[in-house]
């Protein structure tokens, strides 16, 4: 394959993701943003009132880019792993795992398709929170390219659970037991330093907490963690997952039987 | 693609493939084949034989255990991206997705093999109509019936053009009438320089469609010759007579092994040198009247058994049980 085909199956693994979120928007765009809302109604503002500040900021404006980060989060994993999965156990991956299509144009096809609905729910709930809360961008650049990252890390991570899975159980395990967890714990809804030394230091190797603390400071300028750690993070882990996942599809043990 | 040319270049070599599966299976026993370009091809072989795996790994949906798999003079482990693109596969079990539509399935699995959508369209365009599925190409392929979703695979198959298609049963669950124009299909493409290997239960269709044949059994050859040189082997038949008085005992015709059916039919072995006249001869002798008679099953069927029962009982000479 010379490089306009590669070209050329990447954008078709790419626009075969975006029409298949798009089909089954009801599954796939609706859910996050009513979740979302309902976050920013509770939370923002019903409790948020008396919650007043955290961190100096007024509550809502404290939990918004954590809301967005999570929203982010989640669609960008589950799009991948339902996805992959599901051409798994349909057997339609055969049609990719008999072309000539090299495996790191597979991941990166897939990737960006996790990307386009994690970055599209992102920007959704982005302008519904603008009717909630309204803030000012600290810096673009930086919030740009730590949601950027994460949609990439969670993207690969859910390609890896995808490949792993055996049947549906195993693709909800991950996000119910360790997904979930993470996120809540995650500073997303508060500031690590109300916790206690020996918890605040665990929440240390959250990667989750390093995202959403680079995130708000994108946005509102204040973070509990020093954001070079962040990017360091999220960047390191990135690679890490990109080279599991290329592995795992090279290796194949898991997809050709 | 100087060895494109050559004409000796086999389309498919095999050498001493096996494959172990996972759970310790040993469903290829090494084995070695030669499809020469421009052949027509049938793998045959009973249930669970190998048909599929060798396929599979053509193919790379399944991994080899060992030996090597060259497509057109290219490896496919070395060289898989050349290899590949000389391949088309229509599985055994229906694979795609079936919440697309077949013009989608078809567009995207051009774009694999880096076609892009404009030429994809026209030849998705060019194969449904062949295959007479152009006015579903838009609907759910999941609501095609079974025959149209097996030729929705062939055409998926061909949409890259490919030098060696390979068919995994392709005539499985397809009615007669539709059996006949996919056969008449698979020719033309044939005809047109198309090298095919197919596998199938139906040795009909590998009589009347292939000029080479391949018989694997428990993971290993057990023959490969042209279908001519298979059929001249054959050197007994079994026909049926039907009678009009009921009988109650076997006939006995001397030199001719004979079974009774039924009341009103009985089994005649005759061998190539024998004559079918003696065997009516001695049942008029007997008073016994025939009012019809035929063949028991298709030739190559009778040797395919044949060859299949005898590699069984050489292995269980060797081994002593199983
Ligand atoms: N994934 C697998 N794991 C373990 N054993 C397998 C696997 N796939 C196939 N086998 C075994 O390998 C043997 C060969 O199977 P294969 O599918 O190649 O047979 P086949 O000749 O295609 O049969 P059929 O005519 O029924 O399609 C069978 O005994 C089968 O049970
Ligand atoms: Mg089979």
């Amino acid at each position: 394959m010379n490089n306009y085909q590669k070209w050329v199956a990447f954008d078709t693994i790419l626009r075969r993701e975006l029409r298949r979120f798009m089909r089954i928007w009801p599954q796939t765009l609706l859910p996050p943003v009513i979740t979302i809302v309902l976050y920013f109604v509770i939370f923002g503002q019903l409790i948020g009132e008396r919650i007043g500040t955290m961190s100096g900021l007024p509550y809502i404006q404290f939990v918004a880019p954590g809301l967005i980060m999570m929203s982010v989060i989640t669609n960008s994993y589950s799009n991948v792993v339902s996805s992959f999965f599901g051409s798994k156990f349909q057997r339609n991956i055969e049609e990719l795992l008999v072309s000539p299509t090299p495996n790191w144009i597979i991941l990166l096809g897939y990737v960006a398709g996790g990307m386009c609905r994690g970055l599209g729910v992102g920007a959704i709930v982005t302008l519904l929170s603008l009717y909630f809360a309204d803030f000012s961008i600290h810096s673009l650049p930086i919030t740009i390219a730590i949601v950027f990252m994460t949609s990439l890390m969670f993207s690969l991570a859910g390609l890896i659970n995808a490949i792993f899975a055996a049947n549906f159980d195993d693709i909800s395990i991950i996000p119910t037991f360790v997904l979930t967890p993470l996120t809540y714990l995650g500073g997303v809804f508060y500031s690590i330093d109300l916790l206690s030394e020996f918890w605040r230091n665990l929440s240390m190797i959250n990667p989750v907490l390093y995202m959403v603390n680079a995130f708000r400071y994108g946005i509102a300028g204040i973070t509990d963690i020093n954001i070079f750690w962040s990017f360091g993070m999220v960047g390191l882990f990135s690679l890490v997952l990109f080279f599991s996942a290329l592995r795992l599809l090279e290796n194949g043990s898991r997809l050709r039987n | 693609m100087t060895q494109l040319n050559d004409k000796k270049q086999p389309a498919l070599s095999i050498k001493n493939l096996t494959k172990v599966y996972d759970n310790s299976f040993q469903a290829l026993k090494g084995i070695d084949l030669d499809v020469a370009q421009g052949d027509f091809f049938a793998l045959l072989g009973p249930n669970g034989a190998g048909k599929s795996t060798t396929i599979g790994i053509i193919c790379s949906l399944v991994r080899k255990t060992s030996g090597s798999v060259t497509i057109f003079g290219h490896d496919i482990d070395e060289d898989f991206s050349t290899a590949k693109q000389y391949v088309g596969v229509v599985p055994q079990e229906f694979n795609f997705n079936q919440f697309e539509k077949p013009i989608d399935i078809l567009v995207a699995q051009a774009g694999y093999f880096g076609i892009v959508a404009s030429v994809a369209l026209e030849r998705a365009e060019k194969y449904l109509k062949q295959l007479g599925l152009w006015e579903r190409r838009n609907d759910l392929s999941r609501n095609l019936s079974g025959g149209m979703k097996r030729r929705l695979m062939i055409a998926r198959a061909l949409i890259h053009e490919p030098k060696l298609l390979v068919l995994d049963e392709p005539t499985a669950g397809v009615d007669i009438e539709l059996r006949r124009s996919m056969w008449e299909f698979l020719q033309e493409i044939n005809k047109q320089g198309t090298t095919i290997i197919l596998t199938t239960h139906y040795l009909e269709e590998a009589e009347s469609l292939c000029r080479n044949i391949a018989i694997i059994d428990h993971g290993t050859i057990v023959k490969n010759t042209s279908i001519k040189a298979l059929l001249k082997q054959l050197n007994r038949e079994t026909f049926i007579f039907d009678t009009r008085e009921e009988l109650t005992d076997c006939p006995v015709i001397a030199d001719y092994p004979t079974i009774l059916v039924d009341g009103h039919s009985i089994e005649v072995e005759v061998l190539k040198t024998q004559s079918i006249n003696e065997v009516f001869v001695a049942l008029s002798e007997q008073k016994i009247d025939v009012i019809s008679m035929r063949n028991k099953s298709n030739r190559l069927e009778e040797l395919f058994f044949d060859m299949v029962e005898k590699n069984l009982s050489a292995k269980n000479e060797v081994q002593g049980d199983e």
